[in-house]
């Protein structure tokens, strides 16, 4: 069992390391629906590996949240991805192996994962 | 719902969006007699008595984005398949308090699933409210408390990739030590 000295060691880490986080642009919102609907569908592994893979490539100007039901039940999980230019990208029937592939194309580099939205139904 | 663990995920979410400050999620497992025992406590801004015998109720909702509201039905009747109960006490102004019961052994009992994911999903999205989580096996008893950690952490959030790491260790190990001989 991890101690709270590793918590202390782990926050004074993260503390060197915030200026370097600061001053971040382009900010990217990441909400995955979970409501009932979502939840059953699946939501639940799908936010985990939107974390999890943030996480691992360091995106510290990605933030993942969530959201209730928007209504489109049958399509979930939904996830929205908002960017900072007010652009918003909704991706249906998401499951954890579709995630990589989002950060890096669409995260990342910019590019839609246009097969995965709801625009390619 | 596939597992218990998800109708937890989906209840407490009604306690997030009741505006609570405090989710106190306590699960009691017995394994010689086999009952097991969630509940999902907040103190939230609650309900009244014709709200809660109308949450029970499929058809009805909050929302306004779909007719139907399914998540306490379902909590409620995976506990009544197994023979077991449900209940909802809430004062408005107060909280509420969400509790079902199961009996283990009986045929139609849901597996409880990934408690530690669940946990993680709910402090990772809400860092800013407390979650006090205890799961007691028999003698054995883990408790996780965000208070404890946000004392330490100081001004460094909960949702920071590495604090986040470090959760779902404490979350994995302290249900392992849930099987530890006395």
């Amino acid at each position: 069992m991890k101690s709270l000295e590793e918590l202390k060691a782990i926050r004074d880490r993260v503390r060197s390391s915030v200026t370097m986080r600061e001053g971040n642009e382009g900010n990217i919102r990441v909400v995955v629906g979970m409501a009932t609907c979502g939840i059953a569908a699946g939501a639940r592994p799908v936010l985990a590996a939107f974390t999890e893979e943030v996480a691992k490539r360091n995106l510290t100007n990605v933030t993942v949240t969530q959201t209730g039901c928007i209504g489109i039940c049958q399509y979930e999980p939904v996830v929205e991805v908002f960017e900072s230019d007010g652009t918003k990208t909704t991706y249906i029937k998401m499951t954890p192996e579709k995630v990589p592939q989002i950060v890096a194309d669409h995260l990342v580099n910019g590019n839609v994962v246009t097969e995965y939205t709801i625009g390619n139904l | 719902m596939q597992e218990l663990s998800l109708n937890v995920l989906d209840i407490a979410e009604n306690s997030v969006r009741a505006d609570a400050s405090l989710i106190k999620i306590t699960i009691e497992e017995d394994t010689f007699a086999h009952t097991l025992r969630i509940s999902i406590e907040d103190d939230g801004c609650g309900m009244t008595k014709e709200q809660i015998e109308k949450v029970m109720d499929p058809f009805f909702t909050t929302r306004t984005t779909r007719k139907v509201g399914l998540g306490v039905p379902f909590f409620k009747m995976s506990a009544e398949a197994t023979g077991g109960s449900f209940s909802i006490a809430s004062t408005v102004g107060k909280g509420t308090r969400t509790e079902a019961f199961y009996h283990t052994d009986h045929i139609d009992m849901l597996p409880l699933g990934d408690m530690p994911a669940t946990m993680l999903s709910l402090i990772s999205v809400n860092p800013h409210l407390d979650f006090l989580y205890t799961y007691t096996r028999d003698h054995n008893t883990f408790t996780l408390d965000t208070r404890a950690l946000k004392e330490v952490l100081e001004d460094v959030p909960l949702n920071t990739p590495e604090v986040l790491l470090y959760i779902k260790e404490q979350l994995t190990e302290g249900e392992k030590g849930l099987n530890d001989q006395p």
